[in-house]
C-alpha cells in the first residue's frame, strides 16, 4: 500500500531521501523519535537548572531526606536530600550517552569484523571468526574486573584525566563495547554470506568494484535488518549493563548519578521510597521502548518489501 | 562480418575447479573440467551465440569475458591486447554482464535509478546528478515507465526487472554484453519482448552479444555465429544459416534433431542417446565419443581439432568424422 501512496516523480531522488521517506510514514517509529528527543531534551535541560535554577545535583541536605515533591524539589529528595530532577538529568545525560556510544562502538566493531570475515572467506574469515569465539568464550565478570582496573596513567593519558569522571565514563563505553561486538559480528557475518554470492554483487564486480565498495554499497544496506535488531536490543542492555559496572565500582562512581545507579541504589530503599526506583526505573522503561520502535521504523525505512 | 575488427577473442582457454582430495589427507584430487581449450573470438556488433547442455561450461566461459572467472590457462584478448590490469581496467567498462535470474540480480534495496547507474558510479564516472539523469535517460531506452525511478525492484515483474538489468548494463555504454540465458526465467510472450528489446539496441548502439542460451529457436532468431559447446570443449563454431542447414558435428545435427516441432512427424534418427558424463572424468579422445553414433577407434584415443568442415572454410567443427 506505501507503494501506492508514494508521491511518483520524474527526477531519482537519493536512497536517504527515499529512506527518510518511508521513515517518516513509520508511525510508531516517528513517535519514537520524538520520544528519544524528549529524553535527550530532559537531559540536557539539567544545564539550565544548574546554572540560572542554581540547583546542585550532589548538595546533599541531610534534614531533606526523602521528602515529597514539593515546590523547592519538583520530584523530592533522595536518602541524602539530593534533588531528584536534577539528578534525573544529570543521569540521563550519562545512561543516555552511554547507551549510544557503546551500542555504536560495539556496533561498529562488530561490522568491520563480521563483513569482512563473511565476505572474503577461507583465512580471513578463519582469524576473525576464531577471535571472535575467543572473545565470546571468556567469561564475562573477570573480564571486567580486569578491564576495570587497568591503569589508565600506564596508557599514557595523564593523571588528572585518569582520575576524572570523565575517565569513568569512557571506560565503561570501552568495556561494553568490547564485551557486546561479538554477537553483532556473528549475525553479520552470517548475513553477509547469503549477500556475496548473489548475482547483484557479481554484476558490481564485473562493472570492476572493489571489495570496499561492494561491502559498503549492497552488503551493509543488506545486512541492515539483523544489524538494527540487534542495535536496538543492545542499547537497552547497556544502560543496565552500565549499572552493574557502577555496582562493581568500575566507570560512572558515586556521587555522580546516572539512571542506572540511581534505580541500583533504590533497591534497598523501596519500602521507604519507592519512588526513588519509579522514576529512573520509567525513564529506562521508555528508552528501550523507544529504542525498539525506532528500530522498527528504520527496518522499515531500509527494507522497501517491508509493508505494515 | 569477419571484416569487422575483433573485440574480444578467446584462445585456448581453460576453466578448472579444484574440488580438493589430494594432499596432505589423502583421497583422490578432484578436478572439474568446466571449460577446456576453448578458442572463439567476437567481432564488433556481432552476436555470438553460446549454446550447449546445462554443465555444459557455458556459462563459465561467460563468467570469463565478463571478468568473473580467470582461466586457469589460455589467454583472453580485448581489441588486439592480452587482458592485463589496463586493459582490464577499459573492459570492465566496456563488458557487461545480463543474468539469467532477474530476482537475484537487482539489489532489492537499492532504488531503480541506483541500480542503473551503478557502473557508472563505480567507475566514477560523471557527477551524482549527471548519473542520474543517464538512469532516467536508460530507463525509457528499455521501455520502462519514468517514474520506475524512485521505485525498488519488488515492485517490478520478471520481464521489467529483466529490463532494468538491461538498463544497467547499457549504463556506461558498453561494446559487448555477455547475456547469461536472460530469457529462460521468464514467460514466452515476455522473451520475445525482451529479444524484440536487445535486437533493438544491437542495432541502435552498435552492440555485440555473446547470448548464452539453450534455446535454439532463440539462437536462430537473434545470431550471427553459433559457438556449440559440450562437456566444456567447443564442438563446433559457424555462421549460423549454415550451421542449420548442414550442421557439421555429430553433436550438432542430434541437438537440432531433438528440437520439437510442431506438425512435423519426428523421424527416426539416432538422436542423443544418454546423458553427459561428468566433468569431473571426461572421457579420453574425443568428449563425445560415448554417445556418437559414428564413433571409431579413433574417436577414442585423439582430440580432435577444430577445422573447417569440407568445403565451408567458415563452418568449424572439432571431429574426425565431420559432414
Amino acid at each position: 500500500m506505501s507503494a501506492a501512496v508514494l508521491p511518483r516523480t520524474d527526477a531519482a531522488l537519493s536512497v536517504w531521501r527515499l529512506r527518510w521517506r518511508r521513515f517518516r510514514r513509520h508511525r510508531t517509529g516517528m513517535a519514537a523519535l520524538a520520544v528519544l528527543a524528549l529524553l535527550g531534551i530532559f537531559a540536557l535541560a539539567a544545564y539550565p537548572m544548574q546554572w540560572f535554577g542554581g540547583f546542585d545535583p550532589d548538595a546533599t541536605d541531610l534534614l531533606a531526606r526523602f521528602d515529597p515533591p514539593s515546590a523547592a524539589h519538583w520530584l523530592g529528595t533522595d536518602e541524602a536530600g539530593r534533588d531528584e530532577l536534577v539528578r534525573l538529568m544529570v543521569g540521563g545525560q550519562i545512561s543516555l550517552l552511554v547507551g549510544l556510544l557503546a551500542t555504536v562502538f560495539g556496533g561498529t566493531l562488530g561490522l568491520l569484523i563480521g563483513i569482512p570475515a563473511g565476505y572474503f572467506g577461507g583465512r580471513v574469515d578463519a582469524v576473525l571468526m576464531r577471535f571472535t569465539d575467543g572473545m565470546m568464550s571468556l567469561p564475562l565478570l573477570p573480564l571486567l574486573i580486569v578491564l576495570g582496573a587497568v591503569d589508565l596513567t600506564k596508557l599514557g593519558f595523564s593523571p588528572e584525566f585518569a582520575r576524572s569522571g570523565a575517565a569513568g565514563f569512557w571506560r565503561i563505553v570501552v568495556i561494553i563495547a568490547i564485551v557486546d561486538w561479538t554477537s553483532i559480528a556473528r549475525i553479520v557475518r552470517a548475513a553477509t554470506l547469503a549477500v556475496k554470492e548473489r548475482d547483484y554483487v557479481r554484476a558490481a564486480r564485473a562493472s570492476g568494484a572493489g571489495a570496499a565498495d561492494v561491502m559498503l554499497s549492497h552488503v551493509l544496506a543488506n545486512v541492515a535488518t539483523p544489524i538494527i535488531v540487534s542495535f536496538t536490543l543492545t542499547v537497552g542492555r547497556v544502560i543496565l549493563f552500565e549499572s552493574v559496572l557502577s555496582f562493581l565500582g568500575f566507570g560512572v562512581v558515586p556521587p555522580t548519578p546516572s539512571w542506572g545507579n540511581m534505580l541500583n541504589n533504590a533497591q534497598e530503599l523501596v519500602t521507604t521510597a519507592p519512588a526513588l526506583a519509579v522514576y529512573p526505573g520509567l525513564l529506562i522503561f521508555f528508552t528501550v521502548i523507544a529504542a525498539n520502535f525506532l528500530g522498527d521504523g528504520l527496518q522499515h525505512a531500509f527494507d522497501p518489501r517491508s509493508e505494515r | 562480418m569477419s571484416a569487422a575488427a575483433e573485440l574480444v577473442a578467446l584462445d585456448r582457454i581453460s576453466v578448472q575447479f579444484d574440488l580438493g582430495g589430494g594432499g596432505f589427507l589423502g583421497g583422490r584430487r578432484r578436478v572439474l573440467r568446466a571449460a577446456q581449450d576453448v578458442s572463439f573470438s567476437i567481432a564488433e556488433g556481432e552476436t555470438l551465440g553460446l549454446v550447449g547442455e546445462s554443465g555444459s561450461g557455458k556459462s563459465t566461459l561467460g563468467n570469463v569475458v565478463a571478468g568473473l572467472q580467470p582461466p586457469s590457462a589460455g589467454t583472453l584478448r580485448f581489441r588486439g591486447r592480452a587482458m592485463d590490469a589496463a586493459t582490464w581496467r577499459e573492459a570492465r567498462r566496456s563488458i557487461q554482464i545480463v543474468f539469467q535470474d532477474p530476482f537475484g540480480a537487482l539489489d532489492p534495496r537499492m532504488p531503480v535509478s541506483d541500480i542503473i547507474a551503478e557502473p557508472l558510479r563505480i567507475r566514477c564516472i560523471g557527477s551524482t546528478a549527471g548519473r542520474r539523469a543517464r538512469a532516467a535517460e536508460l530507463v525509457e531506452q528499455v521501455g520502462l515507465p519514468r517514474d520506475a525511478l524512485n521505485r525498488y525492484p519488488h515492485e517490478f515483474s520478471g520481464g521489467q526487472r529483466q529490463r532494468i538489468a538491461i538498463a544497467r548494463a547499457l549504463a556506461p555504454a558498453p561494446a559487448l554484453i555477455v547475456a547469461d540465458e536472460p530469457l529462460s526465467a521468464l514467460d514466452v510472450s515476455i522473451q520475445s519482448q525482451i529479444l524484440n528489446l536487445m535486437k533493438d539496441l544491437q542495432e541502435a548502439h552498435g552492440l555485440a552479444f555473446l547470448f548464452i542460451t539453450h534455446d535454439l529457436a532463440v539462437v536462430n532468431h537473434l545470431v550471427d555465429r553459433v559457438a556449440v559447446l559440450y562437456l566444456g570443449r567447443l564442438v563446433e563454431l559457424a555462421p549460423r544459416a549454415e550451421l542449420f542447414a548442414r550442421p557439421s558435428h555429430p553433436y550438432t545435427q542430434a541437438l537440432l534433431a531433438s528440437v520439437p516441432r510442431i506438425g512435423v512427424r519426428r523421424h527416426r534418427r539416432p538422436a542423443i542417446s544418454g546423458e553427459m558424463p561428468s566433468p569431473l572424468a571426461p572421457p579420453p579422445g574425443c568428449v563425445f565419443h560415448p554417445r556418437c553414433p559414428k564413433a571409431q577407434d579413433a574417436c577414442r584415443h585423439d582430440v580432435p581439432a577444430l577445422a573447417p568442415a569440407p568445403g565451408r572454410p567458415a563452418q568449424l567443427a572439432a571431429c574426425h568424422f565431420k559432414d
